[in-house]
Order: structure tokens, then sequence, then C-alpha cells
């Protein structure tokens, strides 16, 4: 190792966004001829750093180093100029256009425009590689796997000798993935610096030569692979347990609510995101969602609430009073609500999915009540009155009632979002990352508010990304991989090892479990 | 009749074809200006203004300057109203529609304030009229007229008809054969992707809105110097500014095939007057034809499924590069 040249170095880069660190001080370095990991869970940093090396951030402080000369990127045109070039996790691609033109869009080289010497070009550095691209193709024909074939060559055909990959293998099959880390390794071979960003243990374990772990914005250390395991690697990636010091009762009376047997799901492009999903939502109990971003979590809530087709499997809603069992399969929300079953959703994509970011806290309220009212007309003054109770309630600051909710700041959105679902008075209540880019004190409010919810004898659903918040918040958590449970754990009695490793467990792990 | 009938279709295909390639100039870089008809409209305003008062100003007014001056007042007039309907959505980001719709609107509003009452101004009466400088925009090429039907029909025309083709084709042949025009396209379908690999956005924006509004501009003009031989009457140039625009859906954003489309509905623009013994009322109905023609066009177009026929993915989306 010792005789290899460093290509990239990275020393105390400090990036925040407002007051949020993305990366605190963090120092790398990557040689010549090898395959460096990033590893690190959702939201550590990985991604931040990297769109710094690639020019897309500029850090707050920090220096960058290439081939030992200090470089100062501030754009994706400057970091081609230091031969570093990033293929990030959505393609860049134009759609109408085919490979060769997506592969020389942006190069200004006064040579004089020849499509034909370029697609010579491309086809000459795929032979070197090993790939397999049709440089006549175009985008809007070509599966995931081959534009990132394009991208990569677009690249390579830029002259980078540095490479970073945001979780490649995230959009590919097992076979496409393979194809992929042999083209890595003849480029490693071939003396490029090659960085993959990933969560999955086993590909790291089985690509790179050296890990680097990120934290929660921090860099944690680096190994080298042949000298570690699965444990050591997911240890540094959880860290150890801080206390938050969560409220939680224990369940009162809890009793089914919600039974979801078996479903599977597919999403717009055909591609499979929920497989075999089994769960209990217990009444009086809140029940976690854990998971690699991406695992299938907002596809599960979406089935659950009536936005995604199921393509088998029950989900079985249990009145709690008549105790009566009805099947949610397939309906539409509005379907389900005139069911009489009340069930609550904050989406993910708040200003998206569950307001209306133009229109006040008034008339967001009257989006869950607008049925009612005399013949044509609305009623406002119900949603009024609400929409005064829920800002004194849950201390919401906005000028007043009829302020776009989109000025309001992200906490007092939730906080809108939030109040006005559990105002319908739920019995099935599922908030998707509902803390996500809160402070402290807003995300305490949320918490205090499910827990209100949980002792209401509610079902509820929390889906999180914080493993400390997740184990001290919840009763139970199930844990998504892939699109599949790779395990239910009692919060009480679990760890963040625990968590993390189902997190990360491969397809094959689990299908090899069964 | 036949070829007179046709030769006549060529003169209402041109400011359709300078229209309908300007649009396409600036919707390959995503922005939909709908102010065409009004910039088309400016245009030519700003064309007989300028021959009016260089006529009107010297005694012995020169040919060349008769061309060059109305040619220059043109393209100041179009390419000014480009220019602010291209700070508007691409520096300030206000929507297109809005924007065009209120530049098309104040277009027509000042040439028809203008044409109407610049002759009242300069001390004048009478029609706004440039018989001098029209008559060298209607020049034919000295032989045309022996050559009978041929002649007629392909060599009538003063020299801007002849421009509107010759950009016609080196439109198309920029967009598909030059980097800058692989780069247009690449800012009008995916403006993210176009910035990522280094281009500059705002800049293709601007230039191709405000060189195509400057060409749609050349329409305008050649339709009062050439077409109704230098007179201004209020609302003359009717709503072909709006077939421009169907006639680049027609011509699937290729400005190629926009010189057959402009040909198809300058001959429906003036088929009424060749439906002979039919009557008037059947006439009228002739009337609607290039309107009917558009509507097939937008039904048919709408329901090709052809990824290369279909707008360019991000038209009439403004781009702000910290939205990603």
């Amino acid at each position: 190792m010792s005789e290899k040249r460093i290509a990239l170095q990275l020393k105390n880069i400090t990036k925040s966004f407002g007051d949020k660190y993305a990366n605190k001080n963090v120092s790398l370095d990557v040689y010549h001829g090898e395959i460096l990991s990033v590893l690190g869970e959702n939201g550590s940093g990985k991604t931040s750093l990297m769109n710094v090396v690639a020019g897309i951030y500029t850090p707050d402080s920090g220096q960058i180093f290439i081939d030992g000369k200090e470089a100062s990127i501030n754009s994706p045109k400057d970091a081609f100029s230091f031969n570093v070039g990033m293929i990030h996790q959505h393609f860049k691609l134009v759609d109408v256009f085919n490979a060769t033109e997506n592969i020389v869009l942006g190069i200004d080289d006064e040579k004089g425009f020849d499509l034909k010497k370029a697609r010579t070009r491309i086809i000459e550095i795929a032979g070197k590689y090993g790939f397999i691209i049709d440089p006549d193709k175009k985008i809007y024909d070509m599966s995931v796997s081959e534009k990132q074939t394009v991208e990569i060559i677009r690249v390579l055909y830029r002259g980078a000798d540095i490479l970073i990959l945001d979780e490649p293998t995230a959009v590919l099959t097992p076979q496409e993935t393979q194809v992929l880390f042999d083209v890595l390794r003849r480029m490693r071979d071939d003396g490029k610096a090659i960085i993959i960003i990933t969560h999955k243990l086993h590909e790291v374990l089985s690509l790179s030569d050296r890990v680097a772990v990120l934290r929660k914005a921090e860099y944690v250390g680096t190994v080298i692979t042949a000298q570690t395991n699965e444990k050591q690697l997911t240890e540094m990636m959880v860290g150890v347990k801080t206390e938050l010091n969560i409220h939680r009762d224990e369940p009162v009376n809890p009793s089914s609510r919600l039974i979801v047997s078996d479903i599977n799901c597919k999403n717009r492009e055909g591609v499979t995101v929920l497989k075999n999903i089994s769960f209990e939502a217990k009444s009086g109990e809140i029940l976690g969602i854990a998971g690699i971003a991406g695992s299938g979590q907002r596809e599960l809530l979406e089935a659950v609430a009536g936005l995604q087709k199921i393509e088998s499997g029950d989900i079985l809603y249990i009145d709690p009073k008549t105790q009566e069992k009805e099947d949610l399969r397939n309906k539409t929300p509005m379907q389900i609500r005139d069911m009489g079953v009340r069930l609550s959703f904050v989406p993910e994509d708040r200003l998206g999915m569950g307001l209306v970011g133009n229109m006040g806290i008034v008339d967001n309220m009257m989006l869950r009540s607008y049925k009612r009212g005399p013949l044509i007309f609305l009623s406002r003054k119900e949603p009024k009155y609400l929409a005064d109770e829920i800002i004194e309630r849950l201390h919401i600051s906005t000028p007043d009632a009829e302020t776009p909710v989109r000025r309001l700041s992200g906490g007092n959105v939730q906080k809108v979002l939030v109040g006005r679902e559990i105002a319908a008075a739920p019995t099935v209540f599922m908030a998707a990352y509902p803390v996500r880019g809160l402070d402290i004190g807003a995300s305490y409010t949320i918490y205090d508010l499910l827990n209100e919810q949980k002792q209401n004898g509610v079902a509820v659903i929390f889906v999180g990304e914080d493993l400390d918040v997740l184990i001290e918040l919840c009763d139970r958590i199930m844990v998504l991989s892939g699109g599949t449970v790779s395990g239910i754990v009692n919060a009480r009695q679990t760890t963040k090892e625990e968590i993390g490793l189902l997190m990360t467990k491969s397809k094959e792990d689990s299908k090899n479990a069964q | 009749m036949i070829v007179t009938f046709l030769s006549r279709a060529v003169g209402q295909a041109i400011p359709l074809l300078f229209g309908s390639t300007g649009e396409i100039i600036t919707e390959k870089s995503g922005n939909l200006n709908l102010g065409i008809p009004g910039i088309m409209y400016m245009g030519g305003c700003a064309g007989i203004m300028g021959a009016y008062i260089y006529e009107h100003s010297v005694a012995v007014p020169s040919p060349a300057l008769c061309v060059l001056i109305p040619l220059l007042a043109s393209i100041i007039g179009s390419g000014f109203l480009a220019l602010i309907y291209s700070f508007l959505t691409i520096t300030l980001r206000a929507n297109q529609n809005v924007t065009g719709l209120a530049i098309t609107t104040f277009g027509i509003g000042f040439s028809d304030f203008f044409g109407g009452s610049l002759v009242g101004m300069m001390d004048g009466d009478g029609q706004l009229s440039v018989m001098r400088s029209s008559g060298y925009f209607k020049k034919t090429l000295p032989f045309a007229d022996k050559l009978g039907e041929v002649g007629e029909l392909f060599f009538s025309y003063g020299f801007l008809a002849y421009v509107a083709i010759i950009i016609a084709i080196a439109s198309a042949w920029f967009l598909r054969r030059t980097r800058a025009g692989l780069q247009l396209r690449a800012v009008g379908e995916n403006p993210a992707t176009a910035d990522a690999a280094g281009i500059n956005v705002a800049k293709y924006k601007y230039l191709a809105t405000c060189i195509g509004g400057i060409i749609a501009g050349l329409g305008g003009l050649y339709f009062i110097m050439d077409y109704t031989g230098g007179s201004w009457t209020s609302g003359g140039f009717g709503d072909r500014g709006w077939l421009a625009i169907a006639i680049v859906i027609f011509a699937t954003w290729k400005p190629n095939v926009g010189i057959l489309g402009s040909l198809v509905f300058g001959g429906l623009y003036i088929a009424y007057y060749y439906t002979g013994d039919l009557g008037r009322r059947v006439g009228e109905l002739f009337k609607m034809l290039p309107y009917i023609v558009t509507i097939i066009v937008l039904v048919i177009t709408s329901m090709r499924s052809k990824k290369e026929n279909q707008p360019p993915e991000h038209l009439g989306l403004p781009y702000f590069r910290e939205e990603r």
C-alpha cells in the first residue's frame, strides 16, 4: 500500500446547511489503483462529502488535494478539469438523445464537432474495461444498468482518473452488480482511484480495498477490508448508543388493529418493491419501521393508506368497537374513509402530499372536511376553530391562520400536518419521518404527540431513520431490507448493532435464513 | 389558376414560416413563448415605422438604406420584446404562459397605436404607407417574369421569402448537426443535466429566445413590406402568429418540416378565395379550415407516442439550480 500514490486527499472538510452539519472536519485519503468504500447510515454525510469533491457543494472550510496539489473545485466543470468524475444516484441524462450524444454533451474542446469520432472512442473505452454499450441506443430505450454504463463512460470519456459512484448498486440486479464490479476492478487495475458510496456490507467486503466510515457527519475511521468483518463495520457505522430520554409508557391492553399478511407490490416501472410483507399493528402501541432509505417504507405506508396498488396479500382492519374485520386491500383513500376506518397518514413529503403550500392553515384543515357543509357550500367555521385550536395547542408560530403554510418553518409545517391528522381522531396513525429536518424541541413535541395517541389506544406506525429514537420511542421495531421484512424486534431489548445488521442484511442472506 | 393559388399560398406561408422557425428555436431552449404573435406584430410595425421616418426625413432615400433601416428597426423591435420575455421568465422565473400572453397583448397594442398615429405625429396625413421601401422589398429577380408559370411559382417573391427558407433549413441543420445545437436541445430537454455537464443554461435560453423572437419578427416585416405592399392596416396581420405556434406542433419541432407545415397552412388560409361557384356561405366555412386542421393536428400529435416527436421535456418550466 505504501508505494501507491495518493490520488485524492481531503483535509478537515466541513460543510453545513443552516445550523446542521453535513460534514464536520472530515479527512480522507484515496490512492491510485484502489477501491475505497465510504460507508455510513442515511444522513451520515457520505453523499454530501462526495458532492463537495464533485463541485456540487462548496465546502465551508477544509482543503482538497489532488495528486498532491491543492485544488479549488467550485463547479462540476472544475471537477472535470481535475479529472474527478461522479456518477450520481439519479442519472443526469437527456432521454431523447442517444448514448453518444449524452456522452459528448458539454464538452467544448475546440476540435470540431464529430460524433463519429466520439462514437469510435466510446467503443474503445468500452472495450478496454469490458462495458457493454450500444452508442446509438436512445436513453429512453435503455435499462437502468445501461444508463449507468453511459454515465460511467461519460466520466471516463472526459478523462477522469478519480471516479466517485453514489450507491451504484441500489438499482441493479445481482447479475448486473457482478458485471459492474468486474468493470470497477478492471479500472482499479488500470490505476484509477475509485470511491464507492454504499451501505451494503457484503458489497463493501467483496469489492473494496479499504473502507472509510462516516457517522453523523463525522469521520470515524478507515480500515483495510481484509482485516475487518461485518460486526466491526456495523459498530463503526451505528456507534455507541446515546441516551435521549424519550418518554415511553407500557402499552395498555394492546389488541390487533391492523393485520398485514403477505403483501407484494410493484412500482410504476414494474419492479417489485414489497415482497411478502407480513406484520401486525396493535392498538396502544408504537410500531417502528427501520431500514435504509428506499427499502420499501414509503410503499408500505402508501399500500395501507390506499395509494399503492397491491399485487397480492391482505390488509385487514379490525374495528375497535365491533371487532369486525374489513379488507382494505386496493381501496381508495375515500373508500377507506367511507368504510368508517379512521386512518391518519403523515406522509414523508409534507408539502407535496400532506398539505397545500400556498393555502393557509384553515384551508389545509378543510382538505379533510370539505365533504361537510350544506349543498355545494363549504363550512369554514369548524376548520377555523380547529386551526386556532391546533395553533394554540401545538404552539405553532405563524402570523395568523390564513398565512400560506409554505412560509412556515419545517417544524411548524409538520405540526400543522400532524395536528390535522390527530384531530381526525384516528384509530391507526401512520407517520413517515415526522421529525426529519426538525430541531430538538419540535422533535420532542412530535414524540409527545405520538405517545399521546398511543395512550388513547391508537395503533401508531412510525417510520424513522435515527436508530436511537426508534429504540427509545417504539414498542416494537420492524426492519425492512430491500422490500422484505428482515426482522421484528422488541425495542426494549434490542441494540443498535442488531438493527444495523438487519438493515444491511442482503437479499441472499435473508434467503439463507429462511 | 392552380399556379396563382400556389404562389399566393407561398406568400401566405412565408410569415408563418418565420414565426414557426423562431418559435421552434425558442421552444428548443425550453421556453414556450406565447408572445410570438405580439412579437411578429412588433417586427412588422417597427419595420414600417423605421421606413416611414427615413422616407420622410431625407429628400432622396437610398435603396440600400430603404431596406436596411426597416430591417434593423424590425430586429430591434422584436428583439426588445423577446428580451423582456427572457428577462421575466429566465432571470425572474415568471410564469411563461402569463408572460407570453402579456407580451402578445402589449405587442399588438403598441403596433396598432403607432401604426395608426405615427402619420399624425409626424404632421402628415392619410394612411401609414411606405411605397418606395416596399418596392425594394418586393423586388424580384429580373428574369422572373419571362419564365412563365415556373417564374410565378418560384421566383415571384421578394428576397425575404428566400431568407425564410434559408433560415428554416439552416436552423434544422444547426439543431441536428452542431455542438451548440445539441447543447441547446439538452437545455430544453433537461436543464439540470445540461447544467451538470457544464453548459450555461441561462445563456442558451436567452440567446435562443431572443434570436427566435427576431426571426419571428421578420415574418411581420415580410407581411407588411412585401405581402401587403407597405401600408399599415390595423389588425391586418390577423391571427397568423397563433397559426405559427400551431405549425410548431405540426412540424414536431423540426424547422425543415415547418416549411411544409407553413405551405399547408398558407394554402388553407386563403382556400376560401378559390371556392368559386360554391357561393359565399361555403367560402365562410372554408375560412375555418386552418383552425379545424390545427385541432386535428393537436389531437393526432398528442396520440403519437414516438419520443422524438414530443415537445422538449422541460418546455414551459423555469429552471432553478438550487431546486435539484
